[in-house]
């Protein structure tokens, strides 16, 4: 189905597993075309749960290919017609997106990392925002996405100063849900993933919605969506079972319904 | 209401006559007759004494996606001119009752249009409007032109006349193109709780409300004052009035009859 990027589905869980290893899984324009497409798939599969997002050989994803970068770019267009709509993508999937960073995750690389609703960090993981180092501004979402997850103060300083994070101090800033040793990484990925897809799956979904447009809300009409978002989820299989399941005093049993 | 449409499907619940545009598989697309149809069922409603609101909406993954372009691909000028099919939407700016259009997924071109036939307009929150006949190197032919324009001035009405850009329901209500957006799963729940409070006001009010407010589009501050006057005078020859006003007084709920 796509050639720069690998497509599987396990356990209720779609693998999306960026392939250009040799190349440290850089962006190429059909790159990001395909992981758009496979989020894409995966959000409409109803047999699907949870998204894994990671990287072929010993590097999440390095960013934009440089070897592809010429004089004559539009920057801004490249944004617009490649990754603008691979995270616009991602950003609508309301189903829980994990971003099992396997090895470094630099400039683009890290804005998809910082898209996903989950940072999974392999003990070999860092992030890079590596944009500086070339005169560039961090893209793709990523200077959205970052001073929500850390704060103005850190994202500014990761931005501008360009370090290394390794994954440990990934885990201090709260950048990371879990550091995971390289011994039990597959393991503990899908496990995580699977728990996450027996859950109750609209919920989540719902959870993301109110989240994100907690941002931009003014308090009251959030508190509207908070009566839509509970009258959604009040209608779903899954509330009536967990509340027959707490009666019954036994675990539920989710179907994502 | 008997339901012997084949591209809308009618149903009343209560005092609302719902129309669904029902073509699911081409995403609704409207074609003549389903207009006349349509119009054929709003007349209907409109003269049915139990029906007090009229919902509009669409079948499937979307309002409607535009109009049957395979019906008109080889028209000539002269065929639209005798077929006068737009005489059938001038018709519907004739219906008297209120008529409430839900829009999910997509209401492009003509759908758009139709939309815009309505009184109010409620969208989920991830639908898109918009105008991409210029795409085609054709035009809106049933009102977009000038509903649109009136509705939001010219500034953006050009704009997306001349690009064809989708508009997405943000934008539209921020532009007051509709009246507000709910989550996707509960538009049509949304919807009809407007449309039961709605069908619970005076219904002889709510007819001189709409046909007052449509007047103002159309004519002077003057002579849209002086019909307005008429109206209000008008109400106080019904039942309505006198029992909204002795309800008030008498400080209970009134009980409207729509005489």
């Amino acid at each position: 189905m796509f050639e720069t990027v690998l497509y599987e589905v396990r356990n209720s869980v779609a693998y999306i597993t960026l392939n250009r290893p040799d190349k440290l899984n850089a962006f190429t324009e059909q790159l990001n075309k395909e992981v758009q497409l496979a989020i894409k798939n995966a959000s409409r599969d109803e047999s699907v749960r949870a998204l894994v997002i990671t990287g072929e050989g010993r590097a999440f994803c390095s960013g934009e290919d440089l070897a592809g970068v010429n004089d004559d770019m539009d920057h801004g267009e490249v944004l617009r017609k490649r990754y603008n709509p691979m995270i616009v993508e991602l950003d609508k999937c309301e189903k829980p997106i994990i971003a099992a960073v396997n090895g470094v995750a630099a400039g683009a690389g890290m804005s998809l990392a910082l898209a996903c609703d989950f940072r999974l960090a392999s003990e070999k993981a860092s992030f890079v925002e590596a944009f500086i180092h070339v005169g560039l501004v961090p893209d793709a979402g990523n200077l959205y996405h970052l001073p929500r997850l850390i704060g103005h103060a850190k994202a500014l300083e990761l931005a501008v100063l360009g370090e290394k994070v390794t994954a440990a101090e990934a885990k201090d800033l709260g950048l990371v849900t879990k550091v995971i040793s390289v011994d039990t990484w597959s393991e503990e990925v899908s496990q995580f993933a699977e728990r996450l897809a027996t859950m109750p799956t609209k919920a989540i979904g719902l959870i993301k919605r109110n989240l994100k447009t907690s941002w931009h809300s003014e308090f009251e009409d959030f508190l509207e969506r908070d009566a839509q978002g509970q009258r959604i989820a009040g209608l779903t299989d899954d509330h009536k079972e967990g509340v027959r399941a707490f009666m019954e005093k036994r675990r539920p049993v989710f179907t994502g319904k | 209401m008997s339901n012997s449409f084949e591209f809308i499907e009618t149903t009343t619940q209560g005092a609302i006559g719902t129309i669904e545009l029902n073509r699911p598989k081409v995403l609704n697309a409207l074609n003549t007759k389903m207009i006349s149809e349509i119009v054929q069922a709003m007349e209907g409603f409109d003269k049915d004494d139990n029906i007090r609101v009229i919902v509009l909406s669409g079948k499937g993954r979307a309002f409607a996606a535009g109009a049957d372009i395979d019906e008109m691909a080889n028209a000539s000028a002269m065929d639209l001119e005798l077929l006068n099919q737009f005489v059938d939407w001038d018709r519907l700016a004739l219906i008297k009752k209120p008529i409430i259009g839900a829009v999910h997924g997509f209401a492009l071109g003509g759908a758009f249009e139709l939309a815009l036939c309505c009184d109010l307009l409620f969208a989920a929150e991830d639908a898109e409007f918009g105008f991409p006949e210029v795409n085609l190197g054709v035009m809106p032919g049933a009102g977009g032109t000038q509903r649109l324009t009136k509705l939001v001035g010219k500034t953006k009405a050009m704009e997306w006349l001349f690009t064809g850009k989708r508009i997405t329901a943000k934008e539209a209500l921020h532009y007051g193109i509709i009246n507000q957006t709910f989550s996707k799963e509960l538009l049509f729940e949304e919807t009809y709780k407007f449309a039961e409070q709605l069908a619970k006001q005076a219904p002889i009010s709510i007819r001189l409300i709409k046909e007052s407010v449509l007047k103002a589009i159309d004519h002077s501050i003057y002579e849209g004052m002086q019909f307005e006057r008429k109206n209000f005078y008008l109400l106080f020859s019904s039942e309505d009035q006198k029992e909204g006003m002795k309800a008030f007084i008498e400080k209970r709920q009134p009980q409207f009859k729509g005489k």
